[in-house]
């Protein structure tokens, strides 16, 4: 099938998302969809997926006009979406997982629908067992699962929105190497989204680039057989960032800084949760030092920096914090000494919604009883200049978007903490964004913070880390030396490849 | 500014659920073979024929007005305190051994009602303590725990009431001897049968919780742990004292309300002296979507039609618990549209700047809320389950 869409326009209040959007996608070709947080890629692809409608446009399928609303009349049509989190039922095992989106009739069949489970999976290399609940399984199992299962529903589109975040190389190579046989050899419209232009360059046949809702730019990717040498991709990256912030960025450097004194320590410290018994870790973290925890998600980096905080129960070992042990202290007590925890989903935990940013300001402002809401006003407004943010005062954090709600968010810790312990605090932002919000940190570590944070972005844990702790299954491993360490030899660490 | 055309659906939808409640209590009259007109006119009559029966409505407003604030506060909070039924029988309990046991004589009333109202405060506060500690050190859900604490001051109550407090002569489960007049709360004359002095302070309690509440650190505090307790925390909020000072703001509140109806309305400690009036006030604040700023006015027009509702017995020998039907049914009708209207028509819901639309709903496992040593489980805060408290006893 062949998609096209004609002047597509969407606007959310003052924000036009998608200014008169016109792309081709023609079949068996795989498309990047690339741009800076808030260019209107995701609105774009909700669009094509039926998730929302679009103010003004056409969309044309095979040159014939198709209106359809809603996601399920999107897969009737042949287009289907994979979204960040994949959208299934935890309880539910594999094959109720794949049946439940297309039942047709009333009984299941259940054997038949085994059955073609099965032969789907063994076509792309996936490894499913039909009847272990989804809770057991592995993001990138998880996926698998609803690519067959949008397969399985007839869909001749495929759209994916940040695939590759939180699986292993590994992982990685059985995706692309199943997407890009769906668009070479069986002829699907292939799409996604996402902020890695590494992945994009290697999988994708052509790319379209959105800038501030409009489409500033198409680009063929350079055959991804043999002769994409690191040079290509050096420069095809290059390009690519180019047309997505109109700007060519400088590399990013460390400032130089002293490491200073021991901040947080662990021995031999043991964390246990339903799925998850972790071998003992031990670590410290000083002043100045930035660690970062590599690992699949659920590998036990998350239930460590949450017995950190102490906002998790810690089996045995012992803890400190700034010279105090913490074994007893609860997450307010460190955290009126200097240590802050910032967690991965901003409005579960994080940020509130309903609050205002000036209700967030006030929250964190002092402790007096009366509020002098003029100077909270003021202090709001400072930082929403401060750190670029894109909102006013008086709205509420949910109608901001991800990318400046975790703006916020880092805009709301203190200025001089004494230990950060982040869980992914770049998570779904575009690289200039994700840079942004680094620098802040490390002025902050500058001043002689010790930061601690986990991310699935192997690059980005290259990059900023000074040591590395790699978590595979509740064991952990120490980088031995992260200045020689490639994010691919990471990639297989995280797998559980430790001698590599 | 809002739209002509959003402004007209918000009013239709704040005027809708009262007609087609009306309509439907009016159908209930004529099915049984009377006429609406004349129901209207009992209820009309019975709260206001003359100043005796207004102060009888004011009698009701006092305690019921109390509680709604205290529940205000613990619904901001995201707690749903239906231990507040309870709360008011401790502050009872507590006002009542002070008026049998503190030797205050005629001249020394005022010191003496002073006094009790002091102590009905702190008993109150002590039951609300132990519904909020079950809550933030053990996991209870307060809901569980409030109605197991309900249950319990009952029981308490019985055998005082039969036991220690029993009167010398004839005694019975009927209740206490009659308190010594000292420590009752006075009537202002017999045409206006109520007690200034309580009305002044609901009035000032009213007051300095809209203050506390809209304009403090603690009323923000309250609306951050109501809202998203996990963030709250990450933020730096002391989430468990501010729950804690959510339920006791209420329990002192609402054992202020039960003292006044054993120093006043039944001069005596009666079982379940309370009367309803705590769940009704969960009604009352569930119907403003926790909107202290109408609690008084709507506390008032509950209180008119259930003393007006006695009425319906002596004229026109219906049952007075129509009035009941009555407001279970506002009620219910109130939060069905209030859903309907966020589902149809979002974006004309009216502005919020000092409510919740939504309190939380509470966890039937109350695990969520474990912090410090253990782990924080992820739940999702939906929306209220759309129904009101549960059976209501209102009775004077």
């Amino acid at each position: 099938m062949d998609i096209e869409l004609r002047n597509i326009h969407k606007r959310f209040g003052a924000i036009h998302a998608n200014n008169d959007i016109n792309v081709k996608f023609s079949h068996g070709r795989i498309v990047g969809i690339l741009g800076e947080n808030g260019a209107g890629k995701s609105t774009l692809m909700k669009i094509l997926s039926g998730f929302q409608p679009a103010d003004e446009g056409e969309i044309l399928i095979d040159n014939d006009i198709i209106d359809y609303t809603g996601p399920t009349a999107a897969i009737a049509n042949g287009i289907g979406m994979l979204q960040q989190d994949p959208l299934d039922v935890g309880a539910f095992t594999v094959l109720e997982n794949f049946i439940y989106g297309g039942v047709e009739g009333i009984t299941l069949k259940r054997a038949e629908a085994a059955a073609r489970l099965k032969d789907l999976s063994r076509r792309f290399g996936f490894e499913l067992d039909p009847f272990q609940p989804i809770d057991n399984l592995l993001i990138a199992q998880r996926q698998q699962l609803e690519i067959i299962r949008l397969l399985a529903l007839g869909v001749e589109t495929l759209i994916l929105d940040e695939p590759t975040t939180g699986i292993s190389a590994d992982q990685k190579d059985i995706l692309f190497d199943a997407l890009r046989r769906l668009a070479h050899d069986e002829g699907l419209v292939v799409l996604l989204v996402s902020h890695k232009l590494e992945d994009v360059i290697d999988l994708c046949d052509e790319v379209v680039v959105l800038r501030n809702g409009v489409m500033v730019g198409e680009m063929d990717m350079p055959v991804s057989d043999d002769n994409l040498t690191s040079a290509v991709i050096a420069e095809t990256k290059q390009q690519l960032v180019t047309m997505m912030f109109g700007e060519v960025l400088e590399a990013q450097q460390r400032p130089q800084y002293e490491i200073g004194a021991p901040v947080l320590i662990t021995e031999e410290l043991v964390v246990h949760d339903q799925r998850l018994d972790m071998q003992p870790i031990t670590l410290t973290a000083q002043s100045g030092e930035v660690i970062g925890l590599a690992g699949l998600g659920g590998s036990g980096q998350e239930l460590f920096m949450r017995a950190c905080a102490r906002l998790q129960r810690i089996d045995s070992g012992a803890l400190s914090f700034d010279g105090q042990s913490s074994l007893k202290s609860s997450y307010r007590q460190l955290f009126r000494r200097g240590c802050v925890f910032g967690a991965a989903g901003r409005l579960e935990e994080g940020l509130i919604a309903g609050l205002t940013l000036t209700e967030h300001s006030a929250l964190v402002s002092d402790d007096k009883l009366q509020i002098d809401w003029k100077s909270v006003e003021k202090q709001t407004a400072s930082r929403i200049d401060r750190y670029r943010i894109k909102g006013r005062n008086s709205d509420t954090i949910e109608q901001l978007s991800g990318g400046n709600q975790q703006r916020v968010l880092i805009g709301l810790l203190p200025d001089d903490p004494k230990l950060l312990i982040l869980e992914q605090p770049t998570r779904g932002l575009d690289v200039d964004s994700a840079r942004w919000i680094w620098t802040q940190l490390l002025e902050r570590c500058q001043r002689g913070a010790a930061i601690i944070f986990n991310s699935s972005d192997l690059e980005e844990l290259v990059t900023y880390s000074d040591r590395i702790f790699v978590f595979y299954a509740g064991q952990n491993h120490e980088v031995p030396d992260v200045n020689q360490t490639t994010i691919d030899e990471l990639g297989h660490m995280i797998g559980g490849d430790f001698n590599n | 500014m809002k739209s002509p055309r959003a402004l007209a659906v918000q009013i239709g939808f704040l005027l809708l659920p009262i007609v087609i409640s009306l309509a439907v209590a009016a159908a209930l009259v004529i099915a049984v073979g009377r006429d609406p007109l004349e129901v209207v006119d009992a209820l009309w009559k019975g709260a206001f024929k003359d100043s005796r029966k207004l102060g009888g409505v004011f009698n009701f407003w006092i305690p019921l007005t109390l509680v709604s604030i205290g529940l205000v506060v613990t619904f901001r909070a995201g707690l749903w305190n239906i231990g507040v039924e309870g709360q008011m029988m401790m502050g009872a309990l507590f006002a009542s051994w002070g008026a049998q046991y503190l030797p205050l004589g005629e001249s020394l009333s005022p010191l003496l009602n002073l006094i009790l109202i002091a102590l009905s405060a702190v008993g109150g506060m002590f039951w609300a303590f132990v519904v909020g500690l079950l809550k933030i050190r053990l996991g209870v859900n307060e809901i569980f725990g409030g109605v197991a604490l309900n249950a319990l001051v009952n029981v308490i109550s019985i055998y005082l009431i039969s036991g220690p407090w029993q009167p010398r002569i004839g005694g019975s489960a009927q209740g206490t001897e009659p308190f010594p007049t000292p420590a009752l709360l006075p009537e202002f004359s017999s045409r206006f049968p109520t007690n200034l002095f309580m009305i002044a302070l609901v009035i000032a309690a009213f007051i300095i919780v809209l203050i506390l509440l809209n304009a403090t650190r603690w009323g923000l505090n309250l609306k951050a742990v109501g809202r998203n307790m996990r963030s709250a925390l990450l933020l730096g909020v002391a989430t468990e004292r501010t729950s804690m000072s959510a339920f006791l703001v209420c329990g002192a509140l609402a054992g202020i309300a039960g003292s006044y109806r054993v120093l006043f309305t039944f001069d005596n400690l009666r079982p379940l002296a309370s009367g309803g009036i705590g769940f009704l006030g969960l009604l009352v604040v569930l119907l403003l979507s926790i909107r202290l700023l109408w609690v008084p006015l709507i506390a008032f027009a509950f209180s008119a039609i259930l003393t007006g509702s006695t009425r319906l017995q002596i004229a026109l020998k219906l049952d007075s618990s129509l009035a009941g039907v009555l407001q279970g049914m506002l009620v219910l009708f109130v939060i069905l549209f209030h859903g309907v209207q966020e589902v149809f028509f979002p974006g004309t819901l009216a502005d919020e700047e000092i409510e919740d639309p939504h309190p939380p709903a509470p966890s039937p496992t109350g695990r969520e809320r474990e912090v410090g040593t253990v782990e924080l489980t992820k739940s999702d805060n939906s929306p209220l389950p759309r129904s009101g408290g549960g059976g209501l006893g209102v009775g004077a």
